[in-house]
């Protein structure tokens, strides 16, 4: 009783401080529809990505397996886990993208650029991984480490690297990630990647591939970071940063330059942008995947952080959301969201 | 002060726990079910192999599904007379070490794998719609579990659960399992209602050592075969606890057969690996009245057809023909009971 008090008034005091006070969050109605259609044999498993792209084909990144070790000379080596599908707009299935492809181990991310390539991210294999409309493998980011840590170094908490662990915060002016979690481009194409649960930065590359600069360490300062889970860019060029440890998001110009930070929507753990001149945001406080009686909404933003709306909460049935890692939001009104706990994905009608 | 007491007690009671459990039956003069077994029941396609077969359940249409620990965990569904329909999950996130397979009144298959720790409930064309639980995140690496100290029991991860069942509103029971030692109520969208045990092990009545599997009877009661404190734990639809029968052995698993008059099957399994001596007098399945009343009992640990390597579960939709699966013997055998003319078994 105290505890929740406590948090009660935690909560309130976190909501107290949004850059704009705001009275009441309208609710959002939707619905949701089970679109994907999964062939014989198919399953998903933890559904980590899911995008559209032009024509409104479904890109679904999933941990279906387990990566498998083998015993190798003086190593192990880690193999599989994780598949790329691709579904027609009306949910029909197309095919299957970059099967036992060298780095898909832990599905983390796909997005799709305005190019229709399709970019992969891959938490466990530490790689960024660009595939043409075609599907063949055109750019990479990033190496596969050439052995498996049996076990894996524990996540800690807080997560500060350890040294010697990656190449944490700013000073990592590589493409070496630690389990990188998502990827964005600005208009010009330069490549932007939040890099993730090892490391507490942004890497910058052009469009070319071409290391330009990273930002950030770990911490809670403003321009800091404590697991940098989602990032989008406008079409100015904004850099907003999925800060979900932080339980913010850091808006930077494409320097890096800090401008301003949104408090007021959860942990966010998801993110997209909306294209079209009046571009809007969504993003998700999903509930961690061992709690379904907390968090779990999805909020609409205006870019200047202003919240439109919310909808939605954790849960199992359909319209409830089960700790969701994307969304896409290529249509304003049509969602796309990927659930770690539910293995699904979800296509939402916002009624607005 | 009485926590801390039952505490040590329960650590006592786990030391004096041979290597190998197993525990001689107290019931006497039970009746001697005569049985069969059919013959090559389960009829493989070639390149498909059982391993350790752990669990066992049939559908309303009498088909039967098989959770295997081979290569792979795999799931295969057998139709009534024992022929080959399909494999279910190939490759699944979930499927890692198999444990139990259960059936639910609207013919959904459910497994347990104590493996990846989830409860994943099918529907009846075999595609996933519900998990229960997480599997740790594989990129962190092996998750270390001990059994002294356990993590405080979380309402929505489970430490290696090994059982499902539900009641006839839907409600979801699982137990849960070697490192956690409760059992957990749901309601049928998966939200926690409640929980009795906890994450240590105990001996006291409402504790658990080991709770291996379970089953809910018509009016909502769990039966809980409670491994290492050798009894059922028999819970009212919320958790009290009720009675406790601890007259059949090692209870390894339950089942519970439907209809207006119920009966509640358990096996006293013989111990893996066989230890010197344990055929003698383990290996039986004890068939009871829901009160633990019991009618007769059926079975012997043996390696050929008709005996058992470690039972691991058992299906009893129809209670004159139960499908049993073997850890030790990787098959699946379906015994057909005979008509009592009941004869008092001789002294083992």
């Amino acid at each position: 009783m105290r505890r929740s008090l406590q948090s009660l008034i935690l909560a309130t005091l976190l909501a107290g401080v949004p850059v704009f006070a705001q009275t009441a969050v309208p609710e959002i109605a939707f619905d949701s529809v089970d679109q994907l259609k999964l062939p014989d044999h198919i399953y998903l498993g933890e559904v980590a990505g899911v995008a559209t792209n032009s024509k409104g084909d479904i890109f679904v990144y999933t941990r279906t397996g387990h990566p498998t070790i083998t015993i190798g000379t003086s190593r192990a080596f880690a193999h599989g886990g994780s598949r790329l599908f691709e579904f027609d707009r009306t949910g029909k299935y197309v095919r299957e993208i970059g099967q036992d492809l060298y780095g898909f181990l832990v599905a983390q991310q796909v997005r799709v650029d305005p190019q229709d390539n399709i970019w992969v991210v891959d938490q466990m294999s530490s790689m960024v991984i660009k595939f043409d409309p075609n599907g063949r493998v055109q750019l990479l980011l990033g190496r596969k480490s050439e052995d498996g840590r049996i076990p894996a170094l524990p996540l800690t908490e807080p997560m500060v690297p350890a040294a010697g662990h990656g190449l944490p915060g700013a000073g990592a002016q590589s493409d070496i990630f630690d389990r990188p979690t998502d990827v964005a481009w600005d208009t010009a194409g330069n490549i932007y990647v939040a890099d993730g649960y090892g490391n507490a930065r942004v890497a910058k590359f052009d469009k070319n591939g071409k290391f330009i600069k990273s930002w950030g360490s770990f911490g809670q300062a403003p321009g800091q970071f404590n697991t940098p889970h989602g990032i989008v860019a406008d079409v100015q060029g904004n850099i907003y940063v999925a800060d979900s440890r932080n339980r913010r998001i850091q808006v930077f110009d494409s320097d890096g330059t800090f401008k301003v930070q949104f408090l007021n929507v959860g942990a966010p753990s998801a993110i997209c942008i909306t294209p079209g001149p009046h571009q809007y945001m969504y993003s998700s406080n999903s509930n961690p995947p061992e709690n379904i009686d907390t968090g779990g909404q999805i909020y609409k933003l205006e870019l200047d952080g202003r919240i439109v709306g919310t909808f939605g909460r954790a849960g199992k049935l359909p319209k409830e959301f089960g700790t969701v890692n994307a969304i896409d939001c290529r249509s304003e009104s049509e969602l796309y969201v990927g659930e770690i706990g539910n293995w699904r994905v979800q296509k939402l009608a916002l009624h607005h | 002060m009485w926590r801390c007491m039952s505490w040590y007690l329960a650590v006592i009671v786990l030391f004096a726990v041979p290597v190998f459990a197993q525990s001689k039956a107290k019931a006497q003069n039970v009746p001697e079910i005569a049985y069969e077994s059919v013959p090559n029941f389960l009829k493989f396609p070639p390149g498909l192999y059982l391993g350790e077969a752990i669990g066992v359940a049939t559908n309303s249409k009498g088909h039967v599904f098989v959770y295997t620990r081979s290569a792979n965990t795999r799931l295969f569904e057998f139709d009534q007379n024992g022929n080959y329909v399909r494999e279910i999950g190939e490759g699944l996130y979930g499927f890692e070490f198999a444990h139990s397979v259960r059936v639910d009144p609207q013919d959904n298959v459910w497994v347990v794998d104590e493996g990846s720790n989830l409860v994943i409930k099918f529907n009846p064309e075999g595609r996933v719609v519900m998990v229960l639980g997480h599997r740790p995140d594989v990129v962190a690496g092996a998750v270390a579990t001990s059994t002294s100290p356990s993590p405080a029991a979380q309402r929505y991860l489970f430490s290696r659960p090994t059982d499902v069942a539900w009641d006839l509103q839907g409600n979801i029971f699982v137990s849960d399992g070697y490192f956690n030692h409760r059992v957990v109520k749901y309601d049928k969208n998966g939200r926690f209602l409640e929980q009795v045990g906890s994450e240590k092990p105990g001996a006291v009545p409402g504790q658990f050592n080991l709770p291996h599997a379970l089953a809910v009877d018509a009016q909502g009661n769990v039966y809980v075969s409670d491994r290492t404190n050798n009894r059922i734990q028999v819970f009212d639809n919320n958790l009290v606890l009720k009675t406790i029968y601890d007259n059949i052995g090692v209870s390894w698993t339950v089942c519970i057969s439907p209809g207006p008059h119920q009966y509640l099957f358990t096996s006293n399994s013989n111990p893996n690996g066989n230890p010197p001596g344990s055929w003698d007098i383990t290996g039986e399945i004890y068939k009871m009245e829901l009160d633990g009343t019991i009618i007769g009992k059926f079975g012997h640990a043996g390696k050929q057809l008709g005996g058992f390597q470690v039972v691991h579960m058992m299906d009893c939709r129809n209670p004159n023909e139960i499908i049993v699966a073997e850890i030790e013997s990787w098959r699946v055998q379906k015994l057909i009971l005979k008509p009592q003319p009941t004869q008092i078994s001789s002294e083992r």
